[in-house]
């Protein structure tokens, strides 16, 4: 065990793989000498060369569609988007190339696709978003979203031994903020739910980097608070979230994203068909409005969920 | 690159090509017509839901490119014009037939239709609606060959009107930078849909591809031969490591782009045309006195009742397992290989 970033715990994932297994190989905009934007490839070209740390012309669309063909050829290949923002540029190549195509034509993908996602930093528009939720609509791809430095890898690992095409989003503002003790050796987290905090009262669900903002929000007040960190967003441990809901009868569920839509609503929908009954109070939704995320910072924290907006939402449920 | 005046196969001679070759080309393009002829007639009845889409014309394309490919050459993908490339990796008729009809197969389990199809256990990719995603792909394909330094090669089919899109643009620009084992099949049938091409660009693709480093040739689409000695040229020059070719075979498309599309938007004269350069009348010319054209045809019949008879013998796809699939739960199986029928690959088969 090593106390590890959360970046650095993907990194690790991404060498211990590699070393593991030859078929497994990124590439993406810069992630060779320089090691990608935000450092997560930083010393793979060294180690692995540069055939296995591909830097690849300016075109997501062309880095999925490649990774789809590397994949049925019987490669493991991992894309970094340099941003989430930019995935949109090869939406078409992740929903209707990768997603559909063991359902279609029995032929598996096995990829990753990782997305640096969310906002805190200024980041404007285009540097912001926490897209998840168009991938969950659409079938035949996975989604993951840690929130620790140990789930990162977990996770990661998960998701690159998966025989399927799955869209990893790691939280920027996680990166080097969030610390902990991590294996040293490889290991695979199970595609599940976890309880970050355990409680009787009230259950703030939450994923990516709400998960810390709630475990925050939560310190100090009066009340027996359970966290539930759902990791998986496809699949989606619908049991876990069930039975919190059950033991607390009161739900708070937090996206970072956009409301509208967002897996919050697919949350709180569940709830809504399968939990009605113990319920002691409508569920509370805490999400940024449907607008873009501005760069301005007084702006942007007035719209982005954390800390304070969870807590007054806490606080009001539990006064229900 | 060698251009098609300095190889006289291109004018329908390749000494590379034995008679018995030159009769599976021709065999291939009869089969391809036929299970289009009759496709249309069971769509006419009702019993191919959905709309039917053939390649009338454009036969010798499809089944000339593939025929160059070898056993681990992937196609990825065949198009809607592009039924021989299926047949000559080896798909099964009736399958094809029970593909069609939304029937059991163990090919698209009823959850694809018309030529949106590829049988992963013979090296086949299937296509996807939006054409030129498949070329990225097939670039991806050829990537991981060069990755693990085998000597394989794909090939991609796309249109005219295919270069229209961003993907085209990614998919030339990278396979010139990576100088990637692929070539690209150009099927310049003068239409997208009723879109004639100058709506569609400004610059030939053939002309924009060699600005991005790609080589090209242009060959006559409709003979069977020329489309398979320029594919065959392209292939050694991708294993020998000297990257893409883009070829654009020039062809007509001689039927709507669907059966839904009586064509209004084309003069009959030009039809006309080029119905007197149909693409088996010229292979058939060929061997004329080499091969019993009225048995070939005879026996391709025969194999076209059969798999139909047990096309409709075979039960409707089960609705029972609609929602099975969406993910592997199992351990990937890579694409598969496929035949090679052309007799330069009977030695290392």
């Amino acid at each position: 065990m090593a106390v590890r970033t959360y970046l650095q715990a993907i990194t690790d994932a991404l060498r211990e793989e590699m070393r593991r297994d030859d078929s497994v190989f990124v590439m993406g905009e810069d992630v060779g000498a320089f090691g990608g934007a935000f450092k997560v490839t930083d010393g793979l070209l060294e180690e692995f060369g540069a055939a296995r740390v591909r830097d690849t012309p300016i075109a997501e669309a062309g880095i999925i569609g490649t990774a789809v063909g590397a994949a049925i050829a019987g490669l493991r290949p991992v894309c970094e988007m340099q941003f989430a923002d930019f995935v949109a540029c090869g939406f078409d190549q992740v929903v209707n190339v990768a997603g559909k195509m063991h359902y279609r034509l029995g032929l598996a993908v096995p990829m990753t696709i990782r997305l640096p996602s969310g906002g805190g930093f200024s980041g404007g528009p285009f540097h912001s978003q926490n897209p998840e939720a168009w991938f969950m609509h659409a079938p035949g791809l996975k989604v993951l979203a840690p929130s620790t430095a140990e789930d990162a890898k977990g996770l990661l690992i998960a998701a690159i031994r998966d025989p399927n095409p799955v869209v990893f989003l790691e939280h920027k503002h996680l990166y080097r903020r969030v610390k902990g003790e991590v294996p040293d050796a490889p290991y695979v987290t199970d595609m599940r739910a976890r309880v970050a905090r355990a409680g009787d009262d009230l259950t703030v669900i939450a994923y990516g980097a709400m998960v810390p903002a709630a475990l925050e929000a939560v310190e100090g007040i009066d009340a027996s608070i359970e966290v539930l960190d759902l990791r998986s967003l496809v699949p989606l441990d619908e049991e876990a979230i069930l039975e919190s809901v059950r033991k607390t009868s009161k739900v708070v569920v937090v996206d970072e994203a956009n409301r509208t839509c967002a897996a919050g609503a697919e949350v709180a929908a569940l709830i809504a068909e399968r939990a009605f009954e113990d319920l002691d109070a409508p569920v509370r939704r805490v999400a940024t409005p449907d607008i873009p995320i501005p760069f301005s910072p007084p702006l942007e924290q007035r719209v982005l969920p954390g800390p304070a907006s969870i807590q007054e939402a806490v606080r009001e449920l539990l006064a229900y | 690159m060698a251009a098609t005046a300095e190889h006289p196969s291109a004018q329908g001679s390749d000494p590379l090509l034995t008679d018995a070759d030159r009769e599976s080309l021709l065999r291939h393009m009869l089969l391809m017509r036929s299970v289009e002829e009759r496709g249309l007639k069971l769509y006419k009845q009702g019993k191919i839901p959905g709309s039917f889409y053939d390649g009338r014309g454009q036969e010798a394309i499809s089944v000339g490119a593939t025929f160059a490919l070898g056993a681990g050459d992937p196609v990825s993908s065949p198009l809607i014009r592009d039924l021989g490339a299926h047949l000559v990796k080896g798909t099964d008729l009736a399958d094809v037939f029970r593909h069609y009809m939304g029937r059991a197969n163990p090919i698209s389990r009823g959850r694809e239709g018309n030529v949106h199809f590829g049988d992963r256990r013979r090296g086949v990719v299937g296509m996807v609606s939006m054409l030129p995603d498949m070329m990225v792909v097939a670039n991806g394909l050829a990537l991981a060959f060069q990755l693990r330094g085998e000597q394989r090669c794909a090939l991609s089919f796309f249109g005219d009107g295919a270069t229209s899109r961003g993907d085209w643009h990614e998919a030339m620009n990278w396979a010139a930078v990576d100088r990637l084992p692929v070539i690209h099949v150009l099927e310049n049938n003068q239409l997208a849909y009723s879109t004639p091409q100058s709506r569609q660009f400004a610059v030939p693709p053939i002309e924009r591809a060699a600005t991005y480093g790609v080589a090209a040739q242009t060959v006559d689409g409709n003979d069977v031969e020329a489309v398979f000695t320029a594919v065959a040229q392209a292939r050694i020059r991708a294993l020998a490591g000297e990257g893409p070719t883009l070829i654009e075979a020039v062809t007509m498309r001689m039927h709507g782009h669907g059966a839904h599309d009586d064509m209004r938007y084309v003069a009959q004269a030009e039809l006309e045309a080029w119905a007197e350069h149909d693409p088996i009348a010229i292979q058939s010319a060929r061997l004329e006195g080499i091969v019993d054209l009225a048995a070939l045809q005879a026996d391709v019949d025969a194999q076209i009742d059969a798999a139909v008879a047990a096309a409709l013998d075979t039960p409707m796809a089960d609705p029972s397992d609609v929602l099975d699939g969406v993910f592997c739960t199992g351990a990937p199986e890579p694409i598969g290989r496929g035949l090679a029928p052309w007799s330069g690959f009977a030695e290392t088969a």
